[in-house]
């Protein structure tokens, strides 16, 4: 089913391969009920980040975020922390922003703009503005556009993504018990991971018999809402060699790449195709890996659908067989390729993205926060046991892939390595 | 400006959204339209400034059939907006349109979204919902809301023949 194609080549041989690092990560930890604000929970992340790279406020000089009238602005951050911007802008969006972001980063050090980027996301996505849409968005008035939605009780990410995924299954024969394994990977990752909001292991038969949400989406199909804030420095890799922590690079990157008709994707299929379909063709080539290259992956997962969907539009298994894919032990810690060893939205908490990207980050530098020991270097010793309560560190991790969702029309992604 | 309660839902049409206000008109005429361009000629749906297809801006209102097939769909039973938890559960549905079905490519289609609704336009009960899947064929029926709009629903076509339907058994 081959979808219409634009002769429009967003590779370039000018890709920056490399040249970009990311250097600093952190975050305040997930929960439900943050008792602070946004502007307290992303000063805190952004400053764990510098401080995990090792920079002073002085040496920061950009600033990205991305909200949907629901955080603080970087201003207000920047100063708490004592940081002058020459550069900062703050962008409408969630999912799918991250690697957009990086993106961008990149290009405004590239011009000149500024040297060294900061890019968080600060959400009370529970105690808040709920990302699930019930309380005050439910309630606001269906107005303009949102009657060809809003007005058929067609509104949340689960009711508006629910055709992509049903139409899945009638093209593809894809099963509940398939997808229902992406939590089931992600749950047993979780259970490694100490700051994880949901720390249990959980059975397919405990995801297909939790109540229906919005067909086929099961309860256990959904991710959680956490307050959170998560924070990422990007500076040139010549840079981040006298920083603290090990080296990794950024490939290629690719920005919110969308299905045509993105207002309304539904207008043109196939529907059970997503926006990686078009976005692979800008990631694979840009970054000089193919699938077979990664070692793990960040598929994003606001529901186990959207993990399954993406890995096999990118090329991680045949069009139609990403229900395999997800069932076959590929997805899990031990497995060929992992995905989301954080556990993901699912189980560790909902960031819109950006804390899949410093799980991967932490992958890459060999240093996965899970409960291994610590040795005498500082560094924990990984066991590499992936028994719960474990290690979730993947075993010689080279190159990654996080593939950002918005929703079925539009995604981002991007490669790292290590060193 | 048009402002109403729909389901004890607050709705409005700003009076500069033009394209809304005539679109919901018609539907209220029980009479549904989509905008033609008329450099292309082709339909397009949910109603828009310019053509998607060419990005022309002139367009005409023409009447069009109400007439498709279940594309795909939800089945709600865990409501967000209040006005729906009485009603759960109920059917989003996206419908292909028997017009332009397959232009201007293979895979497009005019997919217009509604909910499963008696022929009288009142959402439709339990024992509709569980007959409805992939594959149903519907005609389309109005809900009114207030003079000026009416929203379009889907109704199941008792008169037409078919197979049964793909639907989810979870």
């Amino acid at each position: 089913m081959p979808l219409p194609r634009e002769d429009v080549d967003a590779t370039t041989p000018k890709f920056l391969r490399d040249k970009y690092a990311i250097v600093g990560v952190g975050e305040t930890g997930f929960s439900r009920g943050s008792n602070k604000t946004t502007r307290a929970l992303a000063t805190v992340a952004v400053r764990n980040a510098m401080l995990d790279a090792g920079l002073k406020p002085s040496e920061i000089d950009g600033m990205l975020s991305y909200q949907s009238n629901d955080s603080v602005f970087s201003p207000l951050v920047a100063g708490d922390l004592g940081i002058r911007l020459n550069f900062y802008m703050d962008v409408f969006g969630g999912g799918s922003s991250t690697e957009a972001l990086i993106g961008i980063a990149i290009g405004v050090i590239e011009a000149g703009m500024c040297k060294t980027v900061v890019i968080f996301r600060s959400m009370n996505g529970f105690s808040q503005v709920r990302i699930g849409g019930t309380g005050a968005r439910a309630a606001a008035p269906v107005s303009g556009d949102a009657l060809h939605s809003r007005a058929y009780g067609w509104q949340s990410a689960g009711q508006s993504f629910a055709p992509t995924f049903m139409r899945h299954m009638y093209d593809f024969g894809t099963t509940a018990e398939q997808v229902a394994h992406v939590r089931v990977a992600h749950s047993h990752h979780a259970s490694n991971n100490p700051k994880a909001y949901y720390k249990k292991r959980l059975t397919v038969e405990d995801v297909v018999n939790s109540r229906v949400i919005c067909k086929p989406l099961h309860l256990l199909d959904c991710c959680v809402e956490t307050d959170n804030a998560n924070a990422i420095i990007v500076t040139t890799a010549e840079r981040a060699k006298d920083l603290k922590q090990s080296l990794v690079r950024i490939r290629g990157v690719v920005g919110r790449c969308s299905k045509p008709r993105v207002d309304m994707h539904y207008q043109v299929g196939p529907i059970s195709t997503v926006a990686g379909y078009y976005a692979k063709d800008i990631l694979w080539p840009n970054s000089g890996v193919s699938p077979e290259d990664i070692d793990l992956t960040g598929s994003y997962d606001a529901f186990t659908f959207t993990t399954m969907l993406q890995l096999e539009d990118y090329g991680f298994c045949k069009k139609g067989e990403g229900g395999h894919y997800v069932s076959d032990g590929t997805i899990e810690l031990g497995g060929k390729r992992p995905n989301n060893t954080s556990g993901g939205h699912l189980c560790e908490g909902y960031t819109h993205g950006i804390a899949m990207v410093i799980e991967n980050v932490r992958q890459l530098r060999h240093d996965a926060d899970d409960s291994c020991p610590i040795g005498p270097d500082g560094r924990r010793q990984h066991t590499y046991d992936y028994r719960e309560g474990g290690c979730r560190q993947v075993r010689n991790a080279e190159v990654s892939a996080n593939l950002g969702w918005a929703m079925p029309g539009t995604g981002s992604a991007m490669v790292m390595r290590r060193g | 400006m048009i402002s109403a309660e729909y389901l004890g839902m607050p709705v409005e049409i700003n009076d500069l959204d033009h394209e809304n206000l005539d679109y919901f008109a018609y539907c209220a005429k029980r009479d549904f339209h989509l905008q033609r361009c008329a450099s292309c000629n082709l339909l397009r749906y949910p109603p828009s400034t310019a053509c998607p297809w060419c990005a022309e801006l002139v367009a005409e209102w023409v009447s069009v059939e109400g007439r498709g097939t279940v594309h795909s769909y939800t089945e709600v039973h865990h409501a967000i907006q209040p006005a729906f938890k009485q009603h759960t559960p109920y059917l989003v549905l996206l419908v292909e349109l028997d017009t332009q079905s397959g232009t201007p490519t293979k895979e497009a289609g005019l997919r217009v979204i509604g909910n499963l609704a008696r022929p009288d336009g009142v959402l439709a009960p339990k024992s509709e919902v569980e007959r409805v899947g992939i594959g149903t064929r519907v005609r389309i029926v109005f809900t009114d809301v207030v003079p000026g709009l009416a929203l379009p629903q889907w109704t199941i076509d008792e008169t037409a023949a078919g197979g049964t339907p793909w639907r989810y058994r979870g």
